[in-house]
């Protein structure tokens, strides 16, 4: 690493004006850093929160507002930072230190990549309409106003996201179907036992979950009308959610000479393979020092707080540096039950420690060897924080199944006060 | 000594403020948070300032 002493860096560029990006810029001044901060961001929209999307957002008693982190006015007089929105950056000089947005050359010594996964879009669908991904605020808009015209929806793709729409179907008490083309849903993010055992509640909720039939194509004239499956079947619909994935939006840095590979490549610093870049949030592939391996997180608290940390290493690289290390979390809401995830979905073995599979709440414990790796509860909510605490701290499976035990003997804290 | 306030209406029962100050924050079954400590023990100001500011809808704040 070239050393870069603190005195040197004078402006901080963010480029993704999203969680990430937005957290980077507010940690930099809130460390007292006086220099010039710029934020760059594709959207023309002033960053907002993504996950109230598939969820309060398509809610027929919500207001279609987005949650925004920080208006525009609100970045430029509480955090001093130039803001360029709508202003996708295409391009990244290493040497000359600028960024490419617009027509201009934005010069940075330190410099946060921010930008974040790109929804993976269905080959061949875009003369359809009715078809949308969901991952900005427009995607949003589109699918609550089909919802709002009461659509027969059709979900690509059973993960977390899909899931969340259907849910969000069924609520208004529209049809809904989840189609996706492995036999088992969620199997990457959870394993396949407890893919399953969430998978059942699209069925208790009255969505149809179709596994293991690939979908081979969407008709319709002009707008979609059907989805057409592997073994021949056919489900109508009126809109169609592909949830199927995302990728990293490191298009903009081929050719910079940064070292990529499924996003941008860092070390447990957050740095990049270059000098003051430094990289946060879903386009991250860090290095964890908490499991020793690298990893691209796509989660919410994972791009809110490397987008803290990447900021304070890159303007005191020297003084305050500090490795990024974590327990990944995420939570997501299904048919108004909560589901919660810490850790790494080991494939050797779970436990289930309070609950069962088939109801409304379980806590179930991966392990890895001997050492507890990874929980995910149902409806666990006063549970759930407890493992992350004890992945942490290197817990052995043994140690986290009596502590288990305690937890299902206490009496239930009090509710709110 | 800082009181810490909750703003139940933006509260979602997330718990990341549980993940890192786990003697001041816990999430009930129902996603209540419940306050152990009205007020901010000594020792763990830190965290419990990092909690307040890692709560993703804002919903935590100190006061004097
Ligand atoms: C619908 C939805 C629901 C979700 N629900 C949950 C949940 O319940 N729980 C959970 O833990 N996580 C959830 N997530 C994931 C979470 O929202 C993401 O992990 C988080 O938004 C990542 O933040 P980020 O800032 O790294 O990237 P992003 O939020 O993807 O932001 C990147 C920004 O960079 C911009 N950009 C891209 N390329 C460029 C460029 N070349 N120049 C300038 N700007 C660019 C993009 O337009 C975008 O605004 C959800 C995500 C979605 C889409
Ligand atoms: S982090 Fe915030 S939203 Fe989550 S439980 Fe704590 S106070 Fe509530």
């Amino acid at each position: 690493m070239i050393a870069v002493s603190a005195e040197e860096i004078r402006c901080l560029v963010a480029v993704g004006a999203s969680l990430a990006g937005v957290r980077a810029v507010e940690a930099a001044r809130k460390a007292g850093f006086e220099g010039r901060v710029t934020l760059i961001g594709a959207e023309p929209h002033p960053p907002y929160d993504r996950p109230p999307l598939s969820k309060e957002f398509l809610r027929p008693d919500h207001a279609p507002e987005p949650v925004v982190l920080h208006g525009r006015a609100e970045l430029v007089e509480d955090f001093e930072a130039e803001v360029l929105l709508g202003a996708p950056a295409t391009g990244l000089d290493l040497d000359a230190r600028t960024v490419r947005a617009g027509d201009a050359d934005v010069p940075y010594d330190a410099l946060v990549i921010a930008t974040g996964a790109a929804a993976r879009e269905l080959p061949g669908t875009g003369h359809l309409s009715g078809v949308h991904v969901l991952r900005d605020l427009d995607d949003a808009k589109a699918i609550r106003l089909a919802l709002d015209d009461g659509a027969r929806t059709v979900v690509i793709g059973a993960g977390f996201i899909g899931s969340e729409v259907a849910s969000a179907a069924r609520r208004r008490g529209l049809d809904a179907t989840v189609v996706e083309a492995r036999p088992t849903p969620l199997v990457r993010a959870i394993g396949p036992d407890l893919g399953s055992a969430l998978a059942g509640l699209h069925e208790r909720n009255g969505a149809t979950l179709i596994c293991g039939r690939p979908v081979t194509g969407l008709e319709g004239t002009g707008a979609v009308e059907r989805v057409h499956l592997a073994d021949g079947t056919m489900v109508e619909a009126d809109l169609v959610v592909v949830g199927v994935g995302a990728v990293p939006c490191t298009d903009w840095l081929a050719g910079s000479g940064l070292e990529l590979d499924d996003g941008v490549v860092c070390d447990e610093f957050l740095q990049t393979s270059a000098p003051g870049v430094y990289a946060a949030g879903d386009v991250a592939r860090w290095n964890n020092p908490q499991f020793d391996r690298m990893m691209r997180v796509e989660h919410w608290s994972n791009a809110a707080e490397q987008g803290v940390r990447a900021a304070r290493n890159a303007i005191s690289p020297t003084t305050a540096a500090e490795p990024y290390t974590t327990v990944p979390y995420f939570w997501s809401d299904w048919y108004g039950s909560r589901i919660q995830f810490v850790g790494l979905a080991a494939r050797d073995q779970h436990e289930v420690v309070s609950g069962d599979l088939a109801g409304d709440h379980f806590v179930a414990l991966y392990r890895e060897c001997d050492k507890l790796t990874g929980a995910l509860t149902l409806n666990g909510r006063r549970h759930i924080m407890k493992y992350r605490r004890l992945i942490a701290q290197g817990a052995t499976f043994e140690e986290a199944l009596a502590f288990s035990r305690t937890v299902a003997a206490r009496p239930r804290s009090r509710g709110p006060q | 000594m800082m009181k810490i306030v909750v703003d139940r209406a933006r509260c979602t029962g997330i718990g990341i403020c549980e993940a890192i100050a786990p003697t001041v924050f816990e999430v009930d079954d129902d996603g209540g948070l419940v306050l152990l400590s009205q007020l901010v023990p000594h020792g763990v100001a830190a965290e419990v300032a990092e909690a307040v500011e890692g709560c993703p809808t804002l919903a935590l704040r100190l006061e004097p």
